[in-house]
Protein backbone atom coordinates (compact mmCIF):
# COMPACT_ATOMS: atom_id res chain seq x y z
CA UNK A 1 0.00 0.00 0.00
CA UNK A 2 1.00 3.86 -0.62
CA UNK A 3 2.53 5.26 2.80
CA UNK A 4 4.15 8.04 1.90
CA UNK A 5 5.73 8.70 5.23
CA UNK A 6 7.54 6.20 7.55
CA UNK A 7 6.69 4.21 10.59
CA UNK A 8 7.45 5.61 13.88
CA UNK A 9 10.17 3.60 15.06
CA UNK A 10 11.91 4.66 11.00
CA UNK A 11 11.66 8.10 11.78
CA UNK A 12 15.45 9.18 11.33
CA UNK A 13 17.08 11.37 13.84
CA UNK A 14 20.54 13.59 14.05
CA UNK A 15 22.87 11.55 14.80
CA UNK A 16 26.59 12.74 15.83
CA UNK A 17 29.42 14.37 14.35
CA UNK A 18 32.63 12.43 14.17
CA UNK A 19 35.81 13.75 15.45
CA UNK A 20 38.02 15.12 11.93
CA UNK A 21 40.90 13.20 10.84
CA UNK A 22 44.18 14.77 12.55
CA UNK A 23 46.26 16.60 10.29
CA UNK A 24 43.44 16.39 7.23
CA UNK A 25 43.81 19.09 4.53
CA UNK A 26 41.10 18.49 2.13
CA UNK A 27 38.16 16.98 3.08
CA UNK A 28 34.68 15.65 2.61
CA UNK A 29 31.59 15.69 4.50
CA UNK A 30 29.78 12.64 4.51
CA UNK A 31 26.25 12.37 6.23
CA UNK A 32 25.50 8.80 6.57
CA UNK A 33 22.10 6.56 7.77
CA UNK A 34 22.67 4.81 11.04
CA UNK A 35 20.51 2.06 13.05
CA UNK A 36 21.84 -0.06 15.53
CA UNK A 37 19.47 -3.06 16.20
CA UNK A 38 20.94 -3.51 20.49
CA UNK A 39 20.27 -0.07 21.43
CA UNK A 40 16.25 0.08 20.95
CA UNK A 41 16.97 3.79 19.17
CA UNK A 42 15.44 5.26 16.16
CA UNK A 43 17.86 5.43 12.99
CA UNK A 44 19.90 8.05 12.94
CA UNK A 45 22.24 10.04 10.68
CA UNK A 46 26.01 10.60 11.32
CA UNK A 47 28.74 13.05 10.05
CA UNK A 48 32.25 12.25 9.20
CA UNK A 49 34.90 13.86 7.51
CA UNK A 50 36.45 12.43 4.67
CA UNK A 51 40.34 12.74 4.04
CA UNK A 52 40.76 12.90 0.71
CA UNK A 53 44.69 12.83 1.10
CA UNK A 54 44.33 9.15 2.85
CA UNK A 55 41.31 7.72 1.15
CA UNK A 56 40.48 6.34 -2.18
CA UNK A 57 39.06 7.78 -5.33
CA UNK A 58 35.65 5.50 -4.92
CA UNK A 59 32.82 5.85 -2.95
CA UNK A 60 33.49 2.37 -1.08
CA UNK A 61 37.07 3.63 -0.33
CA UNK A 62 35.73 5.96 1.45
CA UNK A 63 33.79 4.08 3.85
CA UNK A 64 36.35 1.84 4.56
CA UNK A 65 38.42 4.70 5.10
CA UNK A 66 35.74 5.71 7.81
CA UNK A 67 35.72 1.96 9.19
CA UNK A 68 38.84 1.84 9.51
CA UNK A 69 40.15 5.06 10.97
CA UNK A 70 37.27 6.61 12.28
CA UNK A 71 34.38 4.18 13.34
CA UNK A 72 34.89 0.65 13.52
CA UNK A 73 30.99 0.19 13.92
CA UNK A 74 29.93 1.66 10.63
CA UNK A 75 28.30 -1.14 8.70
CA UNK A 76 27.87 -2.26 5.47
CA UNK A 77 27.98 -4.99 2.32
CA UNK A 78 31.14 -5.21 0.28
CA UNK A 79 33.06 -7.61 -1.46
CA UNK A 80 34.05 -7.77 -4.87
CA UNK A 81 35.08 -3.54 -4.95
CA UNK A 82 35.01 -3.64 -8.91
CA UNK A 83 31.19 -4.06 -9.70
CA UNK A 84 30.43 -7.73 -10.20
CA UNK A 85 29.39 -8.88 -7.44
CA UNK A 86 26.24 -6.06 -6.16
CA UNK A 87 27.27 -6.38 -2.40
CA UNK A 88 27.37 -2.64 -1.78
CA UNK A 89 24.42 -1.36 -3.49
CA UNK A 90 23.13 1.60 -1.57
CA UNK A 91 21.55 4.93 -2.18
CA UNK A 92 23.97 7.61 -2.70
CA UNK A 93 22.97 10.83 -2.99
CA UNK A 94 19.27 10.46 -4.25
CA UNK A 95 20.09 7.53 -6.51
CA UNK A 96 21.03 3.87 -5.86
CA UNK A 97 24.11 2.66 -7.15
CA UNK A 98 27.12 0.59 -6.31
CA UNK A 99 29.67 2.39 -3.91
CA UNK A 100 32.28 0.45 -5.61
CA UNK A 101 31.92 1.78 -9.28
CA UNK A 102 31.37 5.07 -7.84
CA UNK A 103 33.62 8.12 -7.41
CA UNK A 104 33.42 10.63 -4.86
CA UNK A 105 33.85 13.48 -7.54
CA UNK A 106 30.60 12.05 -9.31
CA UNK A 107 28.49 13.01 -6.75
CA UNK A 108 28.21 16.99 -6.83
CA UNK A 109 26.76 17.88 -3.61
CA UNK A 110 28.75 19.34 -1.13
CA UNK A 111 28.13 17.00 1.82
CA UNK A 112 27.53 12.88 0.31
CA UNK A 113 24.53 11.41 1.65
CA UNK A 114 24.58 7.54 1.90
CA UNK A 115 21.14 5.49 2.72
CA UNK A 116 20.48 2.02 2.76
CA UNK A 117 18.29 0.59 -0.06
CA UNK A 118 14.71 2.51 0.02
CA UNK A 119 11.93 1.23 1.63
CA UNK A 120 13.79 -1.91 2.64
CA UNK A 121 13.51 -3.39 6.42
CA UNK A 122 17.16 -2.69 7.57
CA UNK A 123 19.49 -4.84 9.22
CA UNK A 124 21.68 -2.83 10.42
CA UNK A 125 23.41 0.78 9.42
CA UNK A 126 23.52 0.36 5.31
CA UNK A 127 22.75 -3.64 4.98
CA UNK A 128 18.86 -3.75 3.87
CA UNK A 129 17.29 -7.28 4.14
CA UNK A 130 17.19 -8.60 0.63
CA UNK A 131 15.09 -12.18 1.62
CA UNK A 132 11.98 -11.11 0.08
CA UNK A 133 14.12 -10.11 -3.03
CA UNK A 134 15.92 -13.41 -3.45
CA UNK A 135 12.71 -15.23 -2.64
CA UNK A 136 11.31 -13.17 -5.78
CA UNK A 137 14.35 -13.84 -8.07
CA UNK A 138 13.37 -17.62 -7.16
CA UNK A 139 9.88 -17.51 -7.91
CA UNK A 140 10.85 -16.17 -11.73
CA UNK A 141 12.07 -20.10 -11.92
CA UNK A 142 15.88 -18.73 -12.97
CA UNK A 143 16.87 -22.00 -14.96
CA UNK A 144 16.97 -23.88 -18.23
CA UNK A 145 13.63 -25.78 -18.43
CA UNK A 146 13.47 -27.88 -21.23
CA UNK A 147 11.06 -30.91 -22.01
CA UNK A 148 13.37 -32.26 -24.78
CA UNK A 149 15.78 -34.87 -24.27
CA UNK A 150 18.99 -33.97 -23.02
CA UNK A 151 21.44 -33.74 -25.97
CA UNK A 152 24.85 -36.02 -25.49
CA UNK A 153 27.06 -32.45 -25.22
CA UNK A 154 26.13 -28.93 -25.24
CA UNK A 155 22.36 -27.56 -25.64
CA UNK A 156 23.37 -25.28 -28.58
CA UNK A 157 22.81 -21.58 -29.42
CA UNK A 158 23.51 -19.53 -32.55
CA UNK A 159 25.32 -16.63 -32.26
CA UNK A 160 21.98 -14.79 -33.66
CA UNK A 161 20.20 -16.49 -30.50
CA UNK A 162 22.88 -15.76 -28.27
CA UNK A 163 23.08 -12.11 -28.84
CA UNK A 164 19.45 -11.71 -27.67
CA UNK A 165 20.43 -12.43 -23.63
CA UNK A 166 22.95 -9.44 -24.05
CA UNK A 167 21.46 -6.77 -21.66
CA UNK A 168 20.11 -9.23 -19.63
CA UNK A 169 22.56 -11.84 -18.41
CA UNK A 170 24.86 -8.86 -16.80
CA UNK A 171 22.44 -8.32 -14.42
CA UNK A 172 24.18 -8.81 -10.33
CA UNK A 173 20.69 -8.98 -8.51
CA UNK A 174 22.33 -5.95 -6.61
CA UNK A 175 18.35 -4.70 -6.13
CA UNK A 176 19.29 -0.91 -6.84
CA UNK A 177 16.75 -1.33 -9.75
CA UNK A 178 13.89 -2.75 -7.72
CA UNK A 179 14.67 -0.73 -4.37
CA UNK A 180 14.48 2.28 -6.48
CA UNK A 181 10.88 1.82 -7.90
CA UNK A 182 7.85 3.77 -6.45
CA UNK A 183 5.71 0.81 -7.43
CA UNK A 184 7.84 -1.89 -5.53
CA UNK A 185 8.34 0.33 -2.73
CA UNK A 186 4.01 0.40 -2.34
CA UNK A 187 3.22 -3.23 -3.23
CA UNK A 188 6.25 -5.77 -3.03
CA UNK A 189 4.82 -7.89 -1.02
CA UNK A 190 3.43 -8.71 -5.07
CA UNK A 191 5.06 -6.99 -7.55
CA UNK A 192 7.90 -9.01 -8.57
CA UNK A 193 9.55 -5.57 -9.16
CA UNK A 194 12.62 -4.96 -12.27
CA UNK A 195 15.23 -7.15 -11.16
CA UNK A 196 13.53 -10.14 -11.09
CA UNK A 197 11.07 -9.24 -14.18
CA UNK A 198 14.50 -8.76 -15.81
CA UNK A 199 15.25 -12.17 -15.15
CA UNK A 200 12.27 -13.70 -15.74
CA UNK A 201 12.90 -11.87 -19.69
CA UNK A 202 16.12 -13.07 -19.54
CA UNK A 203 14.96 -16.70 -19.39
CA UNK A 204 11.70 -15.88 -21.73
CA UNK A 205 13.97 -15.21 -24.43
CA UNK A 206 16.72 -17.81 -24.21
CA UNK A 207 16.20 -20.25 -27.61
CA UNK A 208 17.21 -22.81 -25.49
CA UNK A 209 13.97 -22.68 -23.09
CA UNK A 210 11.14 -24.73 -23.33
CA UNK A 211 9.04 -23.15 -20.56
CA UNK A 212 8.07 -19.55 -22.27
CA UNK A 213 4.43 -20.88 -21.98
CA UNK A 214 4.76 -21.45 -18.33
CA UNK A 215 6.73 -18.41 -17.54
CA UNK A 216 4.46 -16.01 -18.91
CA UNK A 217 1.66 -17.67 -17.54
CA UNK A 218 3.32 -17.37 -14.11
CA UNK A 219 3.68 -13.66 -14.49
CA UNK A 220 0.23 -13.22 -15.88
CA UNK A 221 -0.75 -11.43 -12.97
CA UNK A 222 -2.63 -7.73 -12.34
CA UNK A 223 0.47 -7.31 -9.54
CA UNK A 224 3.48 -9.89 -10.38
CA UNK A 225 4.12 -7.65 -13.76
CA UNK A 226 1.71 -5.27 -15.07
CA UNK A 227 2.42 -3.49 -11.10
CA UNK A 228 5.19 -1.81 -13.51
CA UNK A 229 4.18 1.46 -14.99
CA UNK A 230 7.16 2.80 -16.95
CA UNK A 231 8.66 5.07 -13.83
CA UNK A 232 12.33 3.94 -15.47
CA UNK A 233 13.74 4.75 -11.74
CA UNK A 234 15.00 1.48 -12.20
CA UNK A 235 16.53 1.68 -15.55
CA UNK A 236 17.88 5.31 -14.53
CA UNK A 237 19.83 3.41 -10.93
CA UNK A 238 21.42 0.18 -12.62
CA UNK A 239 24.72 0.39 -12.31
CA UNK A 240 25.64 -2.15 -14.54
CA UNK A 241 23.67 -0.06 -17.52
CA UNK A 242 20.80 -2.05 -18.20
CA UNK A 243 17.09 -1.66 -19.21
CA UNK A 244 14.52 -3.50 -16.76
CA UNK A 245 12.03 -1.06 -17.93
CA UNK A 246 12.49 -1.78 -21.53
CA UNK A 247 12.93 -5.51 -20.60
CA UNK A 248 9.55 -5.47 -18.43
CA UNK A 249 8.29 -3.73 -21.36
CA UNK A 250 8.80 -6.86 -24.06
CA UNK A 251 7.07 -9.20 -21.34
CA UNK A 252 3.82 -7.32 -21.05
CA UNK A 253 4.66 -7.32 -25.52
CA UNK A 254 4.90 -10.97 -25.18
CA UNK A 255 1.66 -10.57 -23.62
CA UNK A 256 -0.23 -9.31 -25.92
CA UNK A 257 0.78 -11.25 -28.70
CA UNK A 258 0.43 -14.61 -27.65
CA UNK A 259 -3.19 -13.64 -27.18
CA UNK A 260 -4.03 -12.42 -30.72
CA UNK B 1 20.08 -20.79 24.84
CA UNK B 2 18.45 -17.56 26.24
CA UNK B 3 15.51 -16.57 24.27
CA UNK B 4 16.06 -12.71 22.41
CA UNK B 5 13.90 -11.00 20.97
CA UNK B 6 15.23 -8.98 17.60
CA UNK B 7 13.89 -5.84 17.42
CA UNK B 8 11.15 -4.85 14.69
CA UNK B 9 13.50 -3.80 11.62
CA UNK B 10 13.48 0.00 10.80
CA UNK B 11 12.03 0.34 7.45
CA UNK B 12 14.49 2.60 5.37
CA UNK B 13 13.79 6.21 3.66
CA UNK B 14 12.28 6.16 0.45
CA UNK B 15 10.49 9.14 -1.56
CA UNK B 16 12.33 11.07 1.18
CA UNK B 17 15.61 10.64 0.48
CA UNK B 18 14.85 9.50 -3.47
CA UNK B 19 16.23 12.11 -5.80
CA UNK B 20 12.91 13.70 -8.09
CA UNK B 21 13.62 12.47 -11.64
CA UNK B 22 11.31 13.76 -14.73
CA UNK B 23 10.11 10.31 -15.40
CA UNK B 24 9.22 9.84 -12.27
CA UNK B 25 7.43 12.68 -11.10
CA UNK B 26 5.83 12.97 -14.42
CA UNK B 27 4.11 9.26 -13.58
CA UNK B 28 3.26 11.04 -10.31
CA UNK B 29 1.54 13.79 -12.37
CA UNK B 30 -0.48 11.31 -14.81
CA UNK B 31 -1.95 9.65 -11.58
CA UNK B 32 -2.62 13.15 -9.97
CA UNK B 33 -4.35 14.24 -14.00
CA UNK B 34 -5.99 10.67 -13.93
CA UNK B 35 -7.54 11.21 -10.40
CA UNK B 36 -8.34 15.00 -11.30
CA UNK B 37 -10.54 13.76 -14.45
CA UNK B 38 -13.06 12.15 -12.39
CA UNK B 39 -13.67 15.82 -10.51
CA UNK B 40 -13.49 17.00 -14.63
CA UNK B 41 -16.27 14.26 -15.42
CA UNK B 42 -18.55 16.18 -12.70
CA UNK B 43 -18.43 19.43 -14.87
CA UNK B 44 -19.50 17.47 -17.72
CA UNK B 45 -22.16 15.71 -16.33
CA UNK B 46 -23.37 19.18 -14.65
CA UNK B 47 -22.94 20.82 -18.09
CA UNK B 48 -24.90 17.62 -19.51
CA UNK B 49 -27.50 18.06 -17.15
CA UNK B 50 -27.87 21.30 -16.54
CA UNK B 51 -28.52 21.79 -20.34
CA UNK B 52 -31.27 18.99 -20.09
CA UNK B 53 -33.03 20.29 -16.84
CA UNK B 54 -33.91 23.69 -19.14
CA UNK B 55 -33.20 27.74 -19.25
CA UNK B 56 -33.24 28.73 -15.59
CA UNK B 57 -30.55 25.56 -14.61
CA UNK B 58 -28.30 26.20 -17.45
CA UNK B 59 -27.96 29.75 -16.49
CA UNK B 60 -26.74 28.90 -13.48
CA UNK B 61 -24.31 27.06 -14.60
CA UNK B 62 -22.95 29.47 -17.08
CA UNK B 63 -22.78 32.01 -14.72
CA UNK B 64 -21.02 29.83 -12.89
CA UNK B 65 -18.63 29.06 -15.89
CA UNK B 66 -17.96 32.79 -16.43
CA UNK B 67 -16.58 33.83 -13.40
CA UNK B 68 -12.70 33.72 -12.71
CA UNK B 69 -13.11 30.44 -10.51
CA UNK B 70 -15.64 28.80 -12.74
CA UNK B 71 -12.90 30.01 -15.63
CA UNK B 72 -9.83 28.64 -13.69
CA UNK B 73 -11.35 25.22 -12.96
CA UNK B 74 -12.30 24.93 -16.49
CA UNK B 75 -8.66 25.69 -17.39
CA UNK B 76 -6.82 23.44 -15.24
CA UNK B 77 -9.48 20.80 -16.63
CA UNK B 78 -8.48 21.34 -19.98
CA UNK B 79 -5.07 20.46 -18.93
CA UNK B 80 -5.31 17.98 -16.78
CA UNK B 81 -7.27 16.18 -19.83
CA UNK B 82 -4.24 17.08 -22.20
CA UNK B 83 -1.87 16.16 -20.34
CA UNK B 84 -3.41 12.91 -19.30
CA UNK B 85 -4.21 12.15 -22.86
CA UNK B 86 -0.73 12.42 -23.98
CA UNK B 87 0.79 10.57 -21.21
CA UNK B 88 -1.13 8.35 -22.47
CA UNK B 89 0.10 8.15 -25.87
CA UNK B 90 3.74 8.27 -24.33
CA UNK B 91 2.27 4.68 -22.65
CA UNK B 92 1.39 3.78 -25.60
CA UNK B 93 4.54 3.87 -27.25
CA UNK B 94 6.49 2.42 -24.24
CA UNK B 95 4.21 -0.67 -24.57
CA UNK B 96 5.59 -1.48 -27.96
CA UNK B 97 8.98 -1.17 -26.22
CA UNK B 98 10.23 1.98 -28.17
CA UNK B 99 11.11 4.96 -26.54
CA UNK B 100 13.55 3.50 -24.01
CA UNK B 101 16.67 5.06 -25.04
CA UNK B 102 18.45 7.19 -22.42
CA UNK B 103 17.29 10.64 -24.76
CA UNK B 104 14.21 8.72 -26.32
CA UNK B 105 12.60 8.72 -22.95
CA UNK B 106 14.01 11.79 -21.37
CA UNK B 107 12.81 13.96 -24.86
CA UNK B 108 9.14 11.90 -24.76
CA UNK B 109 8.37 12.63 -20.96
CA UNK B 110 9.28 16.10 -21.73
CA UNK B 111 7.74 16.66 -24.94
CA UNK B 112 4.27 15.06 -23.44
CA UNK B 113 4.63 18.10 -20.04
CA UNK B 114 5.79 20.99 -22.96
CA UNK B 115 3.03 19.99 -25.15
CA UNK B 116 0.06 19.61 -22.65
CA UNK B 117 0.83 23.54 -21.70
CA UNK B 118 0.90 24.52 -25.25
CA UNK B 119 -1.95 22.62 -26.36
CA UNK B 120 -4.07 23.92 -23.58
CA UNK B 121 -3.14 27.90 -24.58
CA UNK B 122 -3.96 26.96 -27.96
CA UNK B 123 -7.47 25.27 -27.11
CA UNK B 124 -8.21 28.66 -25.11
CA UNK B 125 -7.19 31.05 -27.30
CA UNK B 126 -8.72 29.20 -30.50
CA UNK B 127 -12.03 28.75 -27.59
CA UNK B 128 -12.03 32.83 -27.21
CA UNK B 129 -11.76 33.41 -30.74
CA UNK B 130 -14.56 31.74 -31.43
CA UNK B 131 -16.30 33.47 -29.32
CA UNK B 132 -15.14 36.51 -30.62
CA UNK B 133 -12.46 37.85 -27.84
CA UNK B 134 -12.42 37.61 -23.78
CA UNK B 135 -15.77 38.70 -22.06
Amino acid sequence: MVELTLPKNSKVTQGKVWPRHKGAKREREFRIYRWNPDDGKNPRVDIYYVDLDESGPMLLDALIWIKSYIDPTLTFRRSCREGVCGSCAMNIDGVNTLACTRTMDEVKSEAVRIYPLPHMPVVKDLIPDLTNFYAQYASIEPWLKTKTPVPQKEWKQSHQDREKLDGLYECILCACCSTSCPSYWWNSDRYLGPAALLQAQRWIVDSRDEGTGERLDNLEDPFRLYRCHTIMNCTKACPKGLNPAKAIAEIKKKMVERQV
Amino acid sequence: MAETKAPARPLSPHLQIYRPMLTMMMSIVHRITGAGLYFGMLLLAWWLIAAAAGPNSYAKFQWFMETLIGRLVLFGFTWTLIHHMLGGVRHLIWDTGRGFGPVEREWLTLAGLIGSIGLTILIWIVGYLALGGVQ
